[in-house]
């Protein structure tokens, strides 16, 4: 599975790409509005071709996402794809109880996060050692919070809360106590 | 003139507040009120700005998350709210060419969103009451965490907000449709009809169209003020909901929080914030933008009937487009998701490029024009909500909601740059379109000062929004904090830019100040010598060094 850094630098790209369009954009037409013009008005046509060119990039944007992101299919079938390996994890006065000190899992597994709170509503984030994010999902108490995500990399991960939950909840980190293991290993 | 004269007098003695009628008086107080708490907002941010790159001794976690909470909420409703309502109180009856229908009731909503943002905003720093805006069930009612009194004096002070809004809403409506004393009887239907867009609809399936009897703005005014009727309803019935818990908590009964669904109320929370975000700014702003458009250029909206029908579509967006808030919510049903997170929202990339267009289209068949404040603001508010709108687009995604929810990028490149560069930069360009007329005709104390608003204000806002992006997209959370220095590279250039912000405004405030002095600010707060319900004096007044020519009154 391609991996979330890899999507967040083609994001980046494209966003900046598109930012500094923007910027050159308001620019110009800054420049050139002070300027004499022939006073026509902007023809129509050109007004509905653009109508029409949002429209089809505000679809298209999900449908190429979730063409390209697999774990968007994967997440909404996740009630139909068998888990390789699940983890029930519960949360309350904000502590993390996991079912074990680490959580070993092997690369290319089907791993399902199965989190539950006790109390408040928090978050469920996987981190990289450089703090960059891998995956998150909301954890609302009362209801089933389930995430579904496959590594294909192996390396040392930290739990974190990725939702507001009082002054206390800033401090709602497990350092690396999710180890993805080669499968030869 | 000396120094000490300009700041007593203002800039040549122009402004006199005597010769302010009663509504250039309302107007101007809600102005100075929603700039006041604009500057609380840009301090409490600076604050958390500094805090981010390293904690300030005396400042302890649970005061930050105070200040965290109370920041947008001063921001919506202290400033952007007082703002907004002051212009659109006069700029209705102006557009309808017909007085207000309450003067009192306006006074009267300015007094209580004064009143309400400070009683929340003191009760959020002298209790630490933070359940932050969001307010997910059952964090507010956490009496574990927080002081059951500073929470119920925090939900009292919103309490009052949402009162003077109702009273800003019921004075919107009444204003469109009322007959004022000695005039031939209104159609009030018809009038309401097409305010809200339901003429223009029938014109679609009709070959006799008919006449659009309230202007385009008032249209704008008026399907905002929907979502901030419905908006003040959803914040009223959470707001008693979560009241009742804590009088059952004062009284000594400990009310079960399970009996309140949390993702129920998260649902509902947002159906009615997203109302304000996706719903009331961005048709407020639309209608702005094409006030604005054609009063700088003197010339009629280009597709103005496009435009009209693009504003109900937005309202009726708005309600639709909660659930992209709850993509990251597991037990939120897929079909929601995809609808309402996803499809609709998408919808908002339409609604608002084709007001970008459409006002960028009118500037444009009215060139030259000459780069006034009024139209360089404009500018950067066009500008800020095409850099933030498609960024809000690109988190509504299920896949990258994955690994966007929650971080910096959600309230950096979105949200900050939406409200810092799109929404303020507009108000900014109103404000100045607005200044000669609401002050008789005072003169800007200095146009270097402007233009390093300008060019502060945009450098900053774009910037900070900027740097708080990059730092989300490397997984820096948002409503969070890191003590280690993790992120402080990006913390430390956003804080650069922020104050840029805090100077841009600095400087804009000092220029209003030197522009009306001292005693013109105070002035504005007395009662006005004018008892009437004109909007501009009938006959300005003369000023030594200026002839006046003679403006009508609007009635």
């Amino acid at each position: 599975m391609i991996d979330s850094k890899e999507v967040l630098f083609g994001q980046t790209l494209v966003y900046t790409c598109y930012a500094l369009v923007i910027l050159a954009l308001m620019a110009w037409f800054g420049y050139k509005i002070t300027k004499p013009g022939n006073n026509n008005p902007v023809k129509a046509g050109l007004f509905y071709t653009f109508v029409g060119f949002l429209t089809v990039l505000g679809v298209s944007l999900h449908i190429i996402t979730y063409n390209t992101i697999p774990w968007t299919p994967m997440d909404m079938d996740r009630a139909n794809i068998k888990a390789d390996k699940v983890f029930n994890i519960t949360v309350a006065s904000h502590q993390f109880q996991l079912p074990s000190e680490k959580l070993i899992i092997n690369c290319h597994d089907k791993v399902l996060f199965n989190v539950s709170s006790g109390d408040l509503t928090y978050g469920f984030g996987i981190f990289r050692s450089d703090n960059s994010m891998v995956c998150q999902m909301q954890v609302v108490p009362g209801h089933k919070n389930d995430l579904l995500w496959q590594f294909d990399k192996p390396g040392i991960y930290s739990i974190r809360s990725t939702e507001y939950s009082g002054p206390a909840g800033y401090n709602m980190v497990l350092k690396d106590v999710v180890e993805v293991i080669s499968s030869d290993e | 003139m000396s120094y000490i004269k300009t700041l007593m007098n203002g800039e040549q003695g122009l402004f006199k507040s005597d010769s302010l009628t009663r509504m250039q008086k309302i107007t101007l107080r809600f102005v100075v009120i929603g700039l006041a708490y604009y500057g609380f907002a840009v301090i409490e941010g600076m604050v958390m700005r500094l805090y981010e790159v390293k904690p300030i001794p005396g400042i302890a976690p649970n005061q930050f998350f105070a200040i965290m909470t109370a920041h947008p909420l001063v921001g919506i409703f202290g400033s952007t709210y007082s703002i907004v309502f002051g212009a659109f109180l006069f700029l209705v009856p102006f557009l309808m060419k017909k007085p207000l229908w309450s003067i009192r009731m306006a006074n009267w909503t300015c007094i209580l969103l004064a009143v309400g943002t400070f009683i929340m905003w003191s009760a959020g720093f002298v209790s630490h009451y933070a359940p932050l805006y969001t307010l997910y069930w059952p964090l507010p009612a956490d009496f574990n965490q927080f002081s059951v009194w500073g929470g119920t004096f925090f939900i009292v002070g919103i309490a009052i907000i949402m009162l003077g809004t109702v009273f800003f809403v019921i004075n919107v409506f009444k204003t469109i449709v009322y007959t004022p004393d000695g005039w031939a009887k209104q159609p009030a239907g018809a009038l309401l009809g097409s305010a809200l867009g339901v003429s223009g609809f029938r014109n679609l399936f009709s070959r006799k169209k008919k006449e659009h009897l309230v202007p385009l703005p008032v249209a704008a005014v008026a399907r905002g003020t929907v979502d901030v009727a419905f908006n003040a309803a959803i914040i009223l019935f959470t707001g008693v909901l979560i009241l009742v818990y804590m009088v059952g908590s004062i009284l000594g009964y400990d009310l079960k929080e399970s009996a309140v669904d949390a993702l129920l109320y998260k649902n509902w929370f947002w159906w009615g914030l997203d109302l304000i975000a996706d719903g009331l700014v961005l048709i407020f702003v639309v209608g702005t933008w094409y006030l604005l458009a054609t009063m700088i250029t003197g010339k009629k909206l280009f597709m103005e009937n496009i435009a009209r029908a693009a504003l109900l579509v937005e309202l009726i967006v708005s309600w639709t487009v909660w659930s992209h808030h709850l993509l990251s919510d597991q037990a939120q049903p897929g079909m929601l998701k995809v609808a309402s997170g996803e499809m609709v929202t998408a919808f908002e990339l339409i609604t608002q490029g084709l007001a970008f267009f459409i006002t960028l289209a009118t500037l444009w068949s009215a060139r030259p024009l000459k780069m006034s404040n009024p139209l360089k603001f404009l500018l950067g508010g066009l500008m800020g909500f095409a850099l933030a709108v498609p960024a809000g687009i690109i988190q509504a995604d299920i896949g990258l909601n994955r690994i966007l929810h929650n971080t910096q990028w959600v309230i950096g490149p979105h949200v900050h740059v939406a409200v810092l560069v799109g929404l303020s930069m507009t108000l900014y360009s109103a404000i100045y379109i607005l200044l000669p007329i609401l002050t008789n005709g005072a003169r800007l104390y200095s146009q270097k000062l402007a233009d390093f608003h300008f060019w502060a204000h945009l450098a900053g806002g774009i910037g900070m929004g900027a740097f708080m992006g990059m730092a989300g997209l490397n997984g820096m959370l948002r409503r969070s904090l890191y003590i280690n220095g993790e992120f402080n590279i990006y913390m430390i250039l956003a804080a650069i830019c922020g104050t840029l912000l805090l100077l841009a405004f600095l400087a804009f405030f000092y220029n209003i100040v030197m522009t009306v002095g001292l005693k013109g600010v105070i002035g504005i707060f007395s009662p006005a010598k004018d008892k009437t319900t004109d909007l501009i004096p009938a006959v300005k007044v003369s000023v030594k060094e200026t002839e006046y020519e003679e403006i009508p009154a609007i009635h």
